[in-house]
């Protein structure tokens, strides 16, 4: 809690602000960098990486030039090491969540946590969005939220004595129905589409042990498919494969399906968007507003490719644009890393 | 031969029959996209979005490959998932599923 109290007395300036850390956002670091712009990252997963480090970081890329192959995790790693000389900052965990253009004309963009960042140029490079729990299609779910239904374990001990439901099949929800079931919910029950668990296999078996002696409940082959209660959640339908509906009494109930990406706060920003994405003018990747770029996967134009090789390109020629915004009277001459190495900050 | 028949039925009912080429190493994720059908596709086929559930409605569902490991994971992060549930883009096109109807699942 200290440090979004500290992060609301601290003003961010920077030259580029760009929205989104992954790794089209990452490698205009250094593009920015050879042309001593200074940057600073938000992004709304805990770490730097986009999709790269949150959905496949063990996945091998192959349309990577001069990588045959390359993990995506390990793809991040030398972006990363490659920006570091122009020592990035980076707010992570947090969602863009405003913008406004102040009287010097500069913007300043504030997370959803408080923290205020201000800049010259926006670029965003927001990917597929900010990722999101998946919320399942169960009528009234929102008249709940934050009244009973919790997407989020944020602390275990917000259930202590109370009767949880989790549902999922994954490590998060075997890992939170073990630790929630070791002596601080009274009451724990697992609701899981069908037998089987892709979670680790120690934490499958703590599981069956848990039900086998009764500590929690089981419920395998059924999904949850109704929330009641007065203003609080009282209960939850599971609609079971063969036994029909079952009602289980519950203070919480905790979905937890993973994370998908929703193109969020950006959508109104006041851009020109066309099918959840960003139009932009491929002359310098500007949006419909003037001093704001798109880049990556997040922007669209005749003949878009959603590729990171794409997002590269597109990131370098940005700079360029941006430079010229924040200095009209400088000329830019390209400076090839051949001759000049890199100098760092 | 080297193209089929397949019927997708989009989330208002409508029935699309499209011609897909077999020869094209393309699944049904990228069959849909490519008739501008509204399948995100968001993860780019690599099961790991369930963008692209589907039902497989026609009896190709049978002869279908078993599903793996990843598709089974991410399809328990889906909802509305039936017996007959499988992700588009783990569906290669082949001549074996000539006239294989399948319909859209509902988003969210």
């Amino acid at each position: 809690m200290e440090t979004t109290f500290a992060a609301k007395l601290i003003m961010i300036q920077t030259d580029i602000l760009i929205i989104g850390a992954g790794p089209c956002g990452l490698f205009t670091v250094f593009e920015a960098g050879l042309l001593k712009l200074k940057c600073h990252l938000i992004d709304a997963l805990p770490q730097a990486g986009g999709q790269c480090a949150e959905i496949y970081p063990k996945k091998p890329i192959f349309d990577i030039p001069a990588y045959p192959e390359i993990l995506a995790g390990d793809l991040v790693d030398q972006l990363m090491a490659q920006a570091a000389p122009f020592k990035p900052g980076f707010t992570l965990g947090e969602r863009a969540e405003t913008i406004i253009k102040d009287e010097e004309g500069q913007f300043v963009v504030t997370t959803n946590r408080g923290t205020v960042h201000r800049a010259p140029i926006i670029a965003i490079a927001g990917g597929l969005g900010c990722f999101e729990p998946r919320k399942p299609p169960v009528e009234r779910l929102e008249d709940y939220e934050d009244h009973g239904v919790e997407y989020i374990i944020k602390d275990p001990e917000f259930y202590r004595g109370k009767k949880v439901v989790i549902s999922g099949g994954g490590d998060s929800a075997l890992d939170w129905t073990n630790f929630l079931a070791d002596g601080v919910a009274s009451e724990v029950t697992l609701v899981h589409r069908r037998e089987g668990f892709r979670g680790h296999p120690d934490s499958v078996q703590k599981v069956l042990d848990l039900a086998a002696e009764g500590k929690i409940r089981l419920l395998t082959n059924g999904e949850v498919v109704g929330v009641a209660g007065e203003e609080h959640l009282q209960a939850i339908t599971v609609k079971h494969k063969t036994e029909g509906e079952i009602t289980v009494e519950t203070d919480h109930w905790v979905p937890l399906f993973g994370l998908s990406p929703k193109l969020g706060p950006i959508a109104d920003w006041n851009l020109n968007i066309s099918k959840n994405a960003i139009e932009v003018d491929t002359f310098d990747y500007s949006t419909s507003v003037d001093g704001i770029y798109a880049i990556g996967d997040i922007n669209t134009y005749p003949g878009k490719l959603k590729l990171i090789l794409c997002g590269f390109h597109e990131a370098t020629l940005m700079v360029q644009s941006a430079f010229k915004r924040i200095y009209p009277d400088k000329n830019l001459v390209l400076k090839y890393t051949t001759v000049n190495g890199v100098n760092g900050f | 031969m080297s193209i089929i028949r397949v019927t997708v039925i989009d989330r208002e009912g409508n029935p699309h029959e499209l011609e897909a080429p077999t020869d094209m190493n393309m699944n049904v994720m990228e069959l849909c996209k490519s008739a501008e059908l509204p399948v995100e596709g968001t993860c780019g086929g690599m099961a790991m979005c369930a963008s692209c559930h589907c039902y497989v409605e026609s009896t190709h569902a049978d002869s279908l490959p078993e599903k793996s490991d990843n598709e089974e994971d991410m399809l328990d992060e889906a909802f509305h998932v039936k017996d007959e549930s499988r992700l588009g883009c783990q569906i290669q096109l082949a001549d074996s599923l000539e006239g294989m109807v399948i319909r859209l699942a509902p988003v969210g």
